[in-house]
């Protein structure tokens, strides 16, 4: 198979961590809340999956249970976050910011005492081959890919279209973008707000869940999540918060974190150990330059939801 | 025909915080027609209706709606009664088209399908004599276009009581008869329709009941047929009233502010000012009347130096001639500058130059009051920034409609509002607070300003005494031009006396005070003369003691055609 | 109908209304409490956890010591917490001026690092060459200006474009972390990416290693409380903050304050930068400010960008990392276990705010419910 080929699909398969991450925080920032929290929403979900596989791992229930089971704990934890941050930044009115960055040194933390005790040997009894079907067995690059790749295509894909084809869509973003309205036409402001971010935590904790248990599958991985979370609140502007962009946004960045290794197998190039940083450097880059470009193009359609990161009191005057 | 009642309320009571908004409050709505609910700005009106509306909850009282009683929590509630509510204040997402503005929040059983909406949103379009393109986005859209969404956004929801609010207040004279006729329409189909409002002849005009609230109390209903304007006006305001503003005559009026063909655009490229020319004359209160919308707010920002010019002059006479020089709003800089253009003499008549001079031989010279000017000063306002006028020393203080968004710092106190124009003085480079406290406790004795004391959050404050610490701080800058924009909006009679007394004190003073008011008696007895505006052009300047209401009402309102074909 | 009818039938129980002011006492004793909750969970959390995670739980009486223990039982430990207050209360007070400002800027850590990174260029390449004086002379100026032009650029085109600086910042975090890397393999050719520490460059110290940088933070809170409180810049910081509209009527260019107001946080970033560099590490990387630029966000939102009521907050949260870091070797878990502490302690105080701003009103029996009666 063609080298670059081959690297694409790695990008697709990297990528798919801040897929499932950029994702959940584009349906939370459409109703007009910033989670800083991501990170640490992304880091509970791997540790929500790997507590149920220490716990059930080796308890011989049949492979498939065991994944569902770990993908159940990895969303359930995850959720927990989100109804942590939505409870504080909704109904208490909390700073979102704060409140965010509360979130991720919680959740970053509390991944990290959790992990340094699990067994180490866990993430190898996972059922590799469920995970990689159908590609199970191939030895070219397409065995990277797998169900939860998949799953994450569609779950973006699937995103936009409530968004921007159905009417809870609709209504989600005109919560983000105007909640005075959305209230005064009887939409539940509350709950969407809750919802949105609730369920938009779950999908970015499948994040974590992926990248720990199913692209590492091993021990270290946590100590690199909580910087992939933020790059996926990144992936969101890159993506101008349409969720089935973060498709081509999270190849390209994944294609731009991992080259350095990359390119070096190719004849012909060398890589300079000083070129990687600078190569990770630039997702961040492409990040900004977008940014600014499109708040310089000043489309409307572009820019972030009008309401993004301020509290909505219904009574205020 | 016996009518119905549709909806009634019974000792409803708001308050917010300590202000009382309503007050016991019982009211009735047939089957069938029109009501006005008339009272002036702040009576409670807004707030009243958005209790029915399930914005506000009322602290106490019932709602009954086909003679059972009803909770309103929130707008959905009221949607399910069939309530629905235009607010004055848009409440549509900029971004969305109208026909996802209209569907928003509607249960619909079946598959949501724009296009349909689409047909449907047409279909109530054609029943009732609307225009509408239900693809076009929100942000694209005029004024009365958006106001159409928002009634059709109801109607689809298949309201049987519309709640207007303000609903003229932005339109142009045929957008309100196109508006008015839709009304009628709807009431022949058996809708009930509450219009909020303080205009008189609207009410007269459309309305089959009134109505009246005044300072969150409802006073009376009365049938429309029945009411003339000088009833309604006795119970909208109490009492009949013959303003008793003493109104001096005009000493010796000097031009002080020219404007020449003004004009400027909004952000959205919309023109708000067409050609504006006039003179403000020192020792004058000039009037501004216009519907609200029609560009007098541009037109002060712009003078104020806060609104990007396309074309025109703002040109400003500053009355120097054979006056001394001070430092007073100079910098020695700028007065250096002056004498090097020959700009002053001496008591002898002897030209001023400081050749040869330390600066402090200059201070000392200027000080002693014996630099007089040469000329009047003529100063150029076009596209200068608020500090560059200040700086050019031309005293001219501006009253913003937007008090606490504007004028004043919310969250700060009394003393540090009082800084805000004046903090930069001084070399230092920490601010005083000693003259600014001086002048805030001041301001609180002579106005009666009631307030806990000088480092109160101006916010806390009642509106009458916000505005007098505006007008105040405003006055003491002792200006040559005081621009004031709605400036006893919201208050009481007796803070509004305050002000007027305030404003008449400038004039004699000499000061060129501009005035923008809405109402029409108050524009009549404060000002000298009254220049009115239309869609951002100037339809007349009148002379305030002669001319009659009905005459700038006209002017007011008076398409370009219908002006044309009278001057023909 | 009649569904209608059941489904609005009874009134609400409560609603809110914003407070117009709170007694400070009673404000008080709402956080306090919120933090003794906070602890109480805490403990119950860490019980949990360290019951969990490790055969030997200990006593819950012990887990609530440590936090004395972790920063008062010894002189070293006092001296420690001292400096990590000193430390994070002068990243708190950089992100401040912006705050106030209502300029959201959460890149501190990026900016603090470039400080960091600028300081120990200049040792790194006139170490031994330069008299020691003049080193940390040009350190200092090399800390500042990295960290004022890592500040200046989200602010650029803030005030020319409006750009979305909370996303901006958060972006140049990064930037600025891979930039340390960059350096980092340059300077230490084996890949190891470990800089050592550095012989020249050293903060002098008296007193106490820590006692200097403890004296330089004491006078930058009051220095930063009078500039705020008592100068010109200080108070168009908060008329920008409080309303744009009311900024540019009163005259001010609110372009430039954004400008200025982002390079004195920068400069007190990079001045942070220096007394870590040169005071305390001697070295770079990329983990040199160590997430304290988003946890000084949190600190002086905490003290309501209030200089002198930061170095409260600043204390508490050293104080909960001291005991928190003392939990985790007293009990053998994870050293990410202040993370958790704080994370819960944060919750608690941010939540209680609201209980500040808002006032929960009980509706009223009204007058129908009491004919009912009858």
């Amino acid at each position: 198979m063609n080298i670059w080929l081959n690297f694409l699909i790695d990008s697709l398969a990297f990528g798919t961590t801040f897929m499932y991450g950029s994702t959940g925080e584009i349906l939370t920032e459409k109703a007009g809340h910033l989670n800083l929290g991501i990170p640490g929403v992304m880091c509970m979900g791997g540790a929500g999956g790997v507590l149920i596989l220490n716990l059930i791992g080796k308890s011989g229930l049949p492979g498939f249970l065991i994944v569902i089971l770990g993908i159940l704990g990895s969303i359930a934890l995850s959720m927990l976050m989100g109804l942590i941050y939505s409870f504080l930044t909704v109904t208490m009115r909390a700073n979102q910011n704060v409140t965010g960055l509360a979130l991720t040194t919680f959740g970053v933390g509390l991944m990290k005492v959790i992990m340094s005790k699990m067994d180490p040997t866990v993430y190898l009894v996972g059922p590799k081959a469920l995970y990689r079907w159908p590609f199970a067995g191939r030895t070219d690059a397409l065995q990277y890919l797998g169900v939860l790749f998949f799953l994450g295509i569609f779950i973006a894909i699937f995103s936009s279209f409530v968004l921007y084809r159905t009417k809870i869509g609709l209504h989600l973003r005109a919560v983000g973008e105007n909640p005075g309205t959305a209230d005064a036409v009887g939409i539940n402001v509350t709950w969407y707000k809750y919802a949105a971010t609730c369920i938009g935590s779950g999908i970015a904790g499948l994040g974590g869940f992926y990248y720990i248990i199913d692209y590492m599958a091993s021990q270290e991985a946590y100590l690199s999540l909580e910087a992939f979370g933020w790059l996926s609140i990144a992936l969101v502007i890159f993506a101008l918060w349409r969720p089935h962009m973060t498709i081509i946004g999270s190849t390209v960045f994944g294609f731009l974190f991992s080259c350095s290794s990359f390119i070096a197998n190719i004849e012909g190039i060398t890589v300079t150990m000083a070129a990687k940083p600078l190569l990770k450097m630039l997702p961040y880059v492409v990040t900004i330059l977008v940014l600014v470009v499109t708040s310089m193009r000043n489309k409307r359609e572009n820019q972030p939801p009008q309401h993004l990161g301020l509290p909505y009191f219904r009574e205020e005057r | 025909m016996e009518k119905k009642i549709a909806l009634s309320m019974r000792g409803v009571t708001k308050r917010f915080g300590n202000v009382v908004a309503n007050h016991q409050v019982n009211l009735d709505v047939y089957k069938g027609e029109i009501l006005a609910i008339l009272g002036e700005n702040g009576c409670g009106k807004t707030t009243l209706m958005n209790m029915i509306a399930g914005i506000y909850f009322p602290d106490e009282g019932k709602i009954f709606k086909d003679d059972q009683e009803v909770i309103i929590r929130s707008p959905k509630d009221a949607f399910a009664l069939k309530i629905g509510m235009i607010h004055q204040h848009f409440k549509l997402v900029d971004l969305f088209t109208a026909a996802e503005n209209i569907v928003l929040g509607v249960d619909e059983k079946g598959q949501y399908n724009l296009k349909n909406v689409n047909n449907r949103v047409s279909e109530i379009a054609q029943k009732y004599g609307f225009h509408i393109d239900p693809q076009k986005k929100i942000y694209d859209m005029s004024v009365s276009e958006k106001q159409t969404v928002e009634i059709i956004k109801v109607l689809y929801r298949g309201a049987d009581i519309l709640i207007l609010d303000e609903p003229t207040a932005v339109l142009t004279p045929q957008e309100i008869d196109r508006l008015f006729s839709v009304l009628r329409r709807m009431k022949e189909d058996g809708k009930s329709i509450i219009i909020i409002t303080h205009k008189l002849h609207e009410v007269l005009s459309i309305s089959d009941r009134v109505a009246i609230l005044r300072k969150g109390e409802h006073i009376a209903t009365v049938d429309t047929c029945e009411a003339t304007e000088s009833s309604l006006t006795e119970m909208m305001v109490g009492k009949k009233v013959t303003l008793n503003i003493d109104r001096s005559e005009p000493k010796n009026p000097q031009p002080r502010l020219e404007v020449k063909n003004l004009n400027c655009v909004d952000a959205e490229g919309v023109q708000m000012l067409k050609d504006v020319s006039f003179t403000a004359n020192g020792g004058e209160i000039l009037g501004i009347a216009g519907i609200a919308g029609s560009g007098q707010k541009e037109l002060l920002e712009a003078i104020a130096g806060l609104q990007p010019l396309t074309s025109g002059e703002i040109i400003f006479t500053n009355p120097k001639k054979d006056k001394p020089v001070t430092f007073f709003h100079k910098s020695l800089a700028r007065v250096k500058e002056l004498a090097a253009m020959d700009a002053f003499h001496d008591e002898k008549g002897k030209a001023v130059s400081f050749e040869d001079m330390s600066n402090a031989e200059i201070r000392k010279w200027v000080e002693s009051g014996n630099v007089l000017f040469r000329e009047d000063e003529i100063i150029d306002l076009r596209h200068k920034t608020p500090l560059q006028i200040r700086e050019l020393g031309v005293r001219l203080s501006f009253v913003p409609e937007d008090r606490l968004g504007m004028g004043l710092v919310g969250s700060m106190g009394i003393t540090d509002n009082m800084m805000l124009r004046s903090y930069r003085k001084g070399h230092a480079g920490f601010v005083d607070r000693k003259k600014p406290k001086a002048l805030a406790e001041e301001i609180i004795r002579e106005l009666e300003v009631v307030t806990p004391g000088v480092n109160t959050p101006v916010r806390r404050l009642s509106g009458g005494n916000v505005q007098k610490v505006l007008v105040g701080r405003e006055i003491a800058f002792a200006p040559k031009v005081l621009m004031a924009a709605y400036p006893v909006r919201g208050l009481d009679i007796n803070s509004s006396y305050t002000i007027y007394h305030l404003l008449n004190k400038q004039k004699e003073n000499g000061v060129a005070v501009i005035f923008v008011g809405e109402d029409l008696d108050v524009l009549l007895s404060l000002c000298d003369r009254i220049l009115v505006i239309n869609s951002g052009a100037v339809t007349g300047m009148v002379d305030a003691r002669t001319i009659t209401k009905e005459e700038i009402g006209l002017l007011m309102t008076q398409t370009d055609n219908a002006r044309k074909e009278a001057a023909q | 109908m009649s569904e209608l009818k059941k489904k609005t039938a009874h009134e609400p129980l409560f609603h809110l209304s914003k407070r117009a002011a709170i007694h400070p006492a009673k404000a008080l004793a709402i956080r306090l409490a919120a933090i003794v909750l906070g602890l109480v969970v805490c403990g119950l959390v860490a019980f949990v956890l360290i019951d969990k995670l490790n055969q030997n739980p200990g006593k819950i009486d012990d887990f609530y010591y440590c936090f004395i223990k972790g920063s008062f039982t010894s002189k070293r430990k006092i001296w420690k917490f001292l400096k990590n207050l000193a430390i994070l209360q002068c990243i708190s007070l950089a992100v401040t001026p912006a705050f106030r400002m209502r300029f959201w800027n959460i890149g501190a850590e990026g900016q603090t690092l470039m400080g960091v990174l600028g300081a120990i260029a200049v040792a790194f390449y006139l170490g031994g060459q330069i008299p020691e004086w003049l080193l940390l002379v040009l350190m200092l100026f090399a800390a500042l200006v990295c960290s004022a032009i890592w500040a200046v650029i989200p602010a650029l085109f803030k005030a020319k474009w409006n750009t979305n600086e909370t996303l901006f910042t958060l972006m140049m975090n990064y930037v600025a972390s891979f930039v340390v890397s960059y350096f980092l393999i340059i300077w230490v050719p084996s890949g190891s990416s470990s800089l050592g520490k550095l012989k020249f460059g050293k903060l002098p110290s008296f007193g106490h290693d820590y006692l200097v940088i403890i004296l330089i933070v004491l006078a930058l809170t009051i220095f930063l409380y009078v500039y705020l409180k008592y100068s010109k810049q200080g108070y168009e910081i908060s008329v920008v903050g409080e309303s744009v509209r009311t900024a540019q009527y009163s005259g001010i260019n609110v372009k430039k304050v954004i400008i200025r107001t982002m390079i004195v946080s920068g400069l007190l970033c990079g001045l942070t930068g220096y007394l870590i560099g040169a005071g305390l590490d001697q070295s770079v990387t990329t983990g040199s400010v160590g997430g304290q630029g988003f946890t000084a966000i949190m600190v002086s939102w905490l003290a309501n960008f209030n200089p002198l009521v930061m170095l409260v907050s600043s204390g508490l949260i050293a104080l909960l990392n001291q005991g928190a870091s003392q939990i985790s070797q007293d009990f053998n878990v994870s050293g990410a276990m202040p993370d958790v502490i704080v994370g819960i302690i944060l919750f608690f105080i941010i939540g209680c705010e609201f209980f500040i701003n808002y006032q929960i009103i009980f509706r009223k029996k009204s007058h129908g419910a009491k004919e009912g009666v009858k």
